[in-house]
C-alpha cells in the first residue's frame, strides 16, 4: 500500500510543471538546484564515481577550526583534500560554494530508520520490535525498507548516517515481555540500492534495555499494564532479570572458550551466544537505556565487572551519576533534549540544559532521535543545548564526531579529513538554525538526492487547480 | 517522540514545588505601571520597533513607541539588546486538567466541561511560562466524536482556577475525526464489546444525529420559550438535557468547534455536515491534510490550527507536510501552530519559524501562527496577540530573535504581573533544592519512627504508571 502510494505521487509530479504561484522566485531557486542535481549522478550510485570539488566555501572541518573560502575535494567516495589554496584537479565537477558552508554529514547516533514506517495501526510496517526478553541475535540491517519515506525526508535536514535499532525501549508488545536485550544496531548511510550499499557498520552496538526499577520509572521491564508488583516483588525481579543478564554474559563466555578450543559442534552451535560474543571479547559495545539514576549506576558497574564496552542512553538522570560516568569514561547518547523533564520539581529547562552540564563534567556526548518521526529535529536538539549552555563547537561534535568514536568509526566518518568518507552537507548558514537550508549532501562521495514525500506533496497541493 | 517519565514524586516534594514556585506569581508590592524599554518590539501588526518601549498600566498596554518616558514609580524593565512580543496562545493545550483527558465511553460527550477540572496546580503551566504561552485552548482529547466543553485560560500560575479563565473568551466544543474517535488504535478489553463508531462514515453519522437531536430540542425550547413569553400559562418546560445544550449552543453561534482532524475527506464531511445544520466550524485542529483542502477551508472561513513538522505516527498522519501551514496560509487560511504538548509548549516560537523555511513564510506570518493568528481562531483578538495601545499587557521576553534556536524566554507577563522570570528561576533553585532536603529527611525520619529502620521512605511508585496530563490526549496515544 505505501510503495502505491508514493508511485502514485511520483507520477503526479512527472507531470508538466504548471502555473507558478507568488512564490515563483523561490521555487525557481529549488527548480534549479534540482536540476542541478539531476544532472549529476543522483542517489543511490554505488559504481560511476566523480571527482568533486567544493570551492570558496566555509568549511567546518569539526576536528580542527572552521575554514573561510576553503575548498573540498571529493575522489572515489572519500575526501581527497581539503583547506584554503587547495587547486580543483582537473575534470572535477565544481561546486561554486561561496557564502555557503561546508559540515560533515550529521550522525544521529540512534533511530529505528527502515525497521519502522507507520508507529501506530500499522504493524505491517513495523519491524522494530520482537517477542522475547532476549534476542542478541537479531540484526537491524536486516530489514532495512530501502525505500522508506523517512530516508529521504532525514537527509535533507542534513542527517547523512544513522544507527538504526531493534527493541529501542523495549515492551513493543502492550507492556509484555520485554526486551532486555533487543538486538544488534547498524550504522547505515541513508543512501544505497540494498541495505548492503548502505552499510558503514552492520553490528555497531547490542542494545539493551537495562530493567526497570521499583519506583524507578523507566521503559521496557515490568509492570506495564495489568497488576502493579509490590515494591519488593518489583526489587526481587529486577535483580533476578540483572542475574539473567550477567548469566547471558557467562554463557557467552564459556562459549567463546568452546570456540577458541574448537569444542563447539555443529549441533551445539548457539545462535545468540554467538552474538554475544563480540559483546564479551570487548569489541562490541552493549547500549544500554534507562531512565533511573539508580540503574545507571548499577549498569555502568556491571559493564565494569563484566569487562564490557558501554555506550548508555539516557536522558536527565546521567546528571545525578555524572561522576560515575566521568570516572569509567561512559558516553553517552542523550535522549532527545525536547522531552519533557522527568521530575515534577525538576528545574524547566534540565532537558536542555543537560547536554552543557555533562560536556562541562567531562563527558563525552552524542544526540539521537531514538525514533524516526522526529529525526529532522536533531539539530534542533544540538542548537537548543547551545541556546543553553553548550559550546557550539562541541554541539557540532556532539553530532558528527562524538558519535563517530563511541560506534569506532571515526577512522572513517565524523570530520572532514583527507581520508574520510565524504559524507557531507552543504548549507547556506548555520547548521544548528532552524532556518537553514541543505544545499548539496553527499553520502559516500556521491551527490544526493534532497527530493522527498514531503515536497513531492507540497509541490502536488500547491499547484491544485 | 520519546517521552521516557519517571514517578516517584511525593505530595510532600509536589508541595514543595508548588511553595517554591509561588515565589514567582506577582507580588502585592508590584506596581501597576511597568515601562519595558531598549527592546526590539515586535508588534506583529504594526511593525518592529527598534529601541522601542511599552509602557504598562494596570495590566493593559498603556503605550507603544520609541520615546516613552518613565512615569513617576513605574518599574523598569531594561530589555537592551532583547526581543519583545506578544505573549505565545497555545490553540490547543492539555495542561492544567485534573484526571483524565478523555470520557471515553460514549461518542458523545458534550456533558463534560473542562472548567469543572481544571488544575491551577499542574506544573506545566509554569513549564508553558517558561516557553512564552501567556494564553491556552484547553481540550479534552480526541477520543469522541463530539467531545467536551473546553476553556480557553490565561496562565496566572498561582493565582486559583477560577482566575485562570479568560474573561468573556467565548468556550468551545471538541470535536475529532478518524482514527481516535473510532478507536482503531486503542485495545478491546476481553469481554469488552467495541464502541460504536469504528469507521468514518459512523463518525458523520454520530455527529449528524447528534445535531439532529439537538435542533429538536432546541425548537422545544424555543416553542416553550416563545409560548412562555406570551404570557401563557400552566406551561412545562421541556426537559433538559445537558448533553445537547452545549450542541444547542453551537447552533446558536455562542460556542465554537474546534475539531481535531487529519484527512481531507473528514475535513470536508465536517464542512458539509456544519452547512446541513447551519453552524460554523471555527477551527479544525491538527488538520496535518488541511493543504489538501485549503481552498474549501478558505472559504467556509474556519481556522486551522496545526503542527510544524509532525508525520507518520500513524496512518493518518503519513501525507502530514511540514508545508502544511504556510500553503494553508498562501490559500487564505488563518493558521496556527498549536503544542497539543506540555514539552512542545515550551518551544513554539521554534515550531513557527520552520514555516520560513518549509513554504517561506515571513518572519513575521510566522510569529503571527502562535500570536494573532491564534488570537483571531479563540475569538480574543481584541484583547491579545499583538501589541498595540489598549490591549492586555502579555508578552514575552527574548535574549535573542525569537525565531532563532538559540533564543532563550527571559521573561513572561501576563496582564502586567511577571509570571516567569528566568534570572528568578535561577536564584531559587538553591532554596527549593534545600527545602527538597529537609523535607526528604523529615519524610524519611517519620517513616523510620513508623516502620523501623531502612528505606527510601516516600519514593514509592506511581501506582498508575502515568501522570495523566498532557501527552495524553487520546488515552494512551499523542493527538
Amino acid at each position: 500500500m505505501i510503495a502505491n502510494n508514493s508511485a502514485a505521487v511520483r507520477m503526479e509530479i512527472m507531470e508538466p510543471r504548471a502555473k507558478r504561484g507568488n512564490k515563483a522566485f523561490f521555487w525557481n531557486g529549488i527548480c534549479m538546484l534540482f536540476a542541478f542535481a539531476a544532472a549529476f549522478a543522483t542517489i543511490p550510485a554505488a559504481h560511476a564515481q566523480s571527482v568533486y570539488a567544493i570551492t570558496g566555501a566555509k568549511v567546518y572541518p569539526v576536528s580542527g577550526p572552521p575554514i573561510e573560502g576553503a575548498t573540498v575535494v571529493i575522489r572515489d567516495g572519500k575526501i581527497a583534500a581539503v583547506g584554503k589554496g587547495v587547486s580543483v584537479p582537473p575534470g572535477a565537477k565544481v561546486i561554486e560554494a561561496r557564502g555557503l558552508e561546508v559540515y560533515p554529514g550529521m550522525f544521529d547516533a540512534i533511530t529505528e530508520m527502515g525497521l519502522n514506517e507507520i508507529g501506530e495501526g500499522v504493524p505491517g510496517s513495523v519491524d522494530s520490535h520482537e517477542l522475547g526478553e532476549f534476542n542478541p541475535d537479531l540484526v537491524a540491517e536486516t530489514a532495512i525498507q530501502i525505500e522508506s519515506e523517512h530516508i529521504p525526508v532525514v537527509r535533507v535536514s542534513g542527517i547523512t548516517h544513522v544507527i538504526t535499532a531493534p527493541g529501542v525501549g523495549g515492551g513493543g508488545f502492550g507492556g509484555g515481555a520485554a526486551e532486555i536485550i533487543g538486538g544488534q544496531a547498524s550504522l547505515i548511510n541513508l543512501a544505497g540500492w540494498t541495505p548492503g550499499e548502505m552499510d558503514v557498520k552492520r553490528s555497531a552496538a547490542m542494545i539493551v534495555n537495562w530493567p526497570s526499577q521499583p519506583g524507578g520509572g523507566g521503559r521496557g521491564g515490568f509492570g506495564g499494564g495489568g497488576n502493579q508488583p509490590s515494591a519488593q516483588e518489583a526489587r526481587q525481579a529486577y535483580l533476578k532479570h540483572m542475574d539473567d543478564l550477567s548469566d547471558w554474559l557467562d554463557r557467552a563466555r564459556h562459549y567463546q572458550l568452546a570456540m577458541h578450543n574448537g569444542t563447539v559442534s555443529e549441533e551445539q552451535r548457539d545462535l545468540k551466544l554467538e552474538a554475544l560474543v563480540p559483546v564479551v571479547k570487548g569489541d562490541l559495545p552493549l547500549f544500554i537505556i534507562t531512565e533511573d539514576p539508580r540503574s545507571i549506576r548499577d549498569a555502568v558497574n556491571f559493564c565494569d565487572k563484566n569487562k564490557v564496552k558501554m555506550i548508555l542512553g539516557t536522558g536527565t538522570a546521567a546528571l545525578e551519576v555524572k561522576d560515575l560516568l566521568k570516572e569509567k569514561n561512559t558516553p553517552v547518547v542523550l535522549q532527545p533534549t525536547l522531552t519533557l523533564v522527568r521530575e515534577e520539581d525538576d528545574p524547566y529547562d534540565l532537558s536542555l540544559a543537560m547536554a552543557g552540564q555533562l560536556h562541562a563534567a567531562g563527558i563525552k556526548i552524542a544526540f539521537g532521535s531514538y525514533t524516526n518521526e522526529f529525526a529532522r529535529r536533531l539539530s534542533q536538539q544540538a542548537g537548543n543545548s547551545v541556546g543553553f549552555g553548550l559550546p557550539h563547537d562541541e554541539a557540532l561534535k556532539a553530532l558528527t564526531l562524538y558519535p563517530a568514536q563511541m560506534f569506532g568509526v571515526d577512522n572513517e566518518l565524523g570530520s572532514i579529513e583527507p581520508g574520510k568518507m565524504a559524507n557531507l552537507v552543504v548549507t547556506n548558514g548555520d547548521l544548528l538554525e532552524l532556518n537553514t537550508e541543505v544545499k548539496y549532501l553527499f553520502i559516500k562521495g556521491q551527490l544526493t538526492s534532497l527530493d522527498n514525500r514531503h515536497l513531492r506533496l507540497y509541490e502536488k497541493y500547491r499547484k491544485r487547480p | 517522540m520519546i517521552r521516557l517519565t519517571t514517578h516517584c514524586s511525593t505530595r510532600l516534594l509536589g508541595a514543595a514545588l508548588a511553595f517554591a514556585l509561588l515565589g514567582a506569581a506577582p507580588q502585592a508590592q508590584e506596581s501597576n505601571t511597568t515601562l519595558i524599554k531598549n527592546a526590539t518590539i515586535l508588534t506583529i501588526t504594526h511593525g518592529t520597533i527598534e529601541h522601542g518601549s511599552v509602557l504598562i498600566r494596570d495590566g493593559k498596554i498603556a503605550d507603544v513607541g520609541t520615546n516613552i518616558a518613565a512615569p513617576a514609580g513605574a518599574t523598569i524593565i531594561d530589555a537592551t539588546g532583547q526581543y519583545v512580543m506578544p505573549g505565545i496562545i497555545d490553540c490547543h493545550s492539555h495542561i492544567a486538567i485534573e484526571g483524565g483527558v478523555n470520557e471515553g465511553s460514549v461518542s458523545v460527550s458534550s456533558m463534560a466541561n473542562i472548567a469543572d477540572v481544571i488544575n491551577p496546580e499542574d506544573p506545566d503551566i509554569y513549564r508553558d511560562l517558561s516557553g512564552g504561552v501567556t494564553v491556552a485552548n484547553v481540550l479534552h482529547g480526541s477520543a469522541n466524536s463530539i467531545g467536551g466543553q473546553t476553556e480557553v485560560i490565561k496562565l496566572r500560575w498561582g493565582l486559583p482556577a477560577d482566575k485562570l479563565v479568560f474573561e468573556g473568551a467565548l468556550p468551545g466544543i471538541k470535536f475529532a475525526l478518524g482514527e481516535n474517535p473510532k478507536r482503531s488504535n486503542s485495545p478491546v478489553f476481553p469481554g469488552a464489546t467495541r464502541r460504536y463508531p469504528a469507521t468514518r462514515l459512523g463518525v458523520e453519522a454520530t455527529i449528524r444525529q447528534a445535531f439532529t437531536d439537538a435542533k429538536a430540542y432546541k425548537a422545544e425550547w424555543d416553542d416553550y420559550n416563545r409560548r412562555k413569553a406570551t404570557g401563557e400559562q400552566n406551561l412545562i418546560p421541556p426537559r433538559r438535557d445537558v448533553t445537547l445544550d452545549p450542541l444547542v449552543e453551537v447552533l446558536e453561534g455562542k460556542r465554537y468547534i474546534h475539531a481535531h482532524s487529519y484527512r481531507a475527506d473528514e475535513i470536508l464531511m465536517l464542512l458539509h455536515v456544519a452547512k446541513e445544520f447551519g453552524f460554523k466550524v471555527q477551527t479544525f485542529q491538527h488538520v496535518l491534510e488541511g493543504y489538501k483542502v485549503a481552498d474549501e477551508l478558505a472559504a467556509a472561513g474556519s481556522g486551522a490550527s496545526t503542527f510544524s513538522d509532525w508525520w507518520s505516527y500513524k496512518l493518518e498522519a503519513y501525507d502530514a507536510i511540514p508545508y502544511n501551514a504556510a500553503l494553508m496560509t498562501q490559500k487564505g487560511v488563518i493558521v496556527s501552530i498549536n503544542s497539543d504538548d506540555a514539552e512542545e509548549a515550551q518551544h513554539l516560537n521554534q515550531e513557527a519559524a520552520k514555516t520560513m523555511k518549509y513554504g517561506g513564510m515571513t518572519h513575521e506570518q510566522a510569529i503571527k501562527m502562535v500570536t494573532i493568528n491564534p488570537a483571531i481562531q479563540l475569538g480574543i483578538d481584541k484583547r491579545v496577540g499583538s501589541i498595540e495601545k489598549g490591549k492586555d499587557a502579555d508578552f514575552v521576553i527574548y535574549n535573542h530573535d525569537p525565531l532563532s534556536v538559540y533564543a532563550q524566554v527571559q521573561k513572561t507577563i501576563i496582564d502586567g504581573h511577571t509570571y516567569f522570570d528566568r534570572q528568578k528561576d535561577l536564584a531559587m533553585r538553591a532554596d527549593l533544592e534545600k527545602e527538597k532536603k529537609s523535607l526528604i529527611e523529615r519524610e524519611n525520619k517519620e517513616m523510620q519512627q513508623q516502620r523501623g529502620a531502612g528505606g527510601r521512605g516516600g519514593r514509592g511508585s506511581n501506582p498508575g504508571g502515568v501522570l495523566g496530563t498532557a501527552g495524553d490526549s487520546s488515552a494512551g496515544g499523542r493527538s
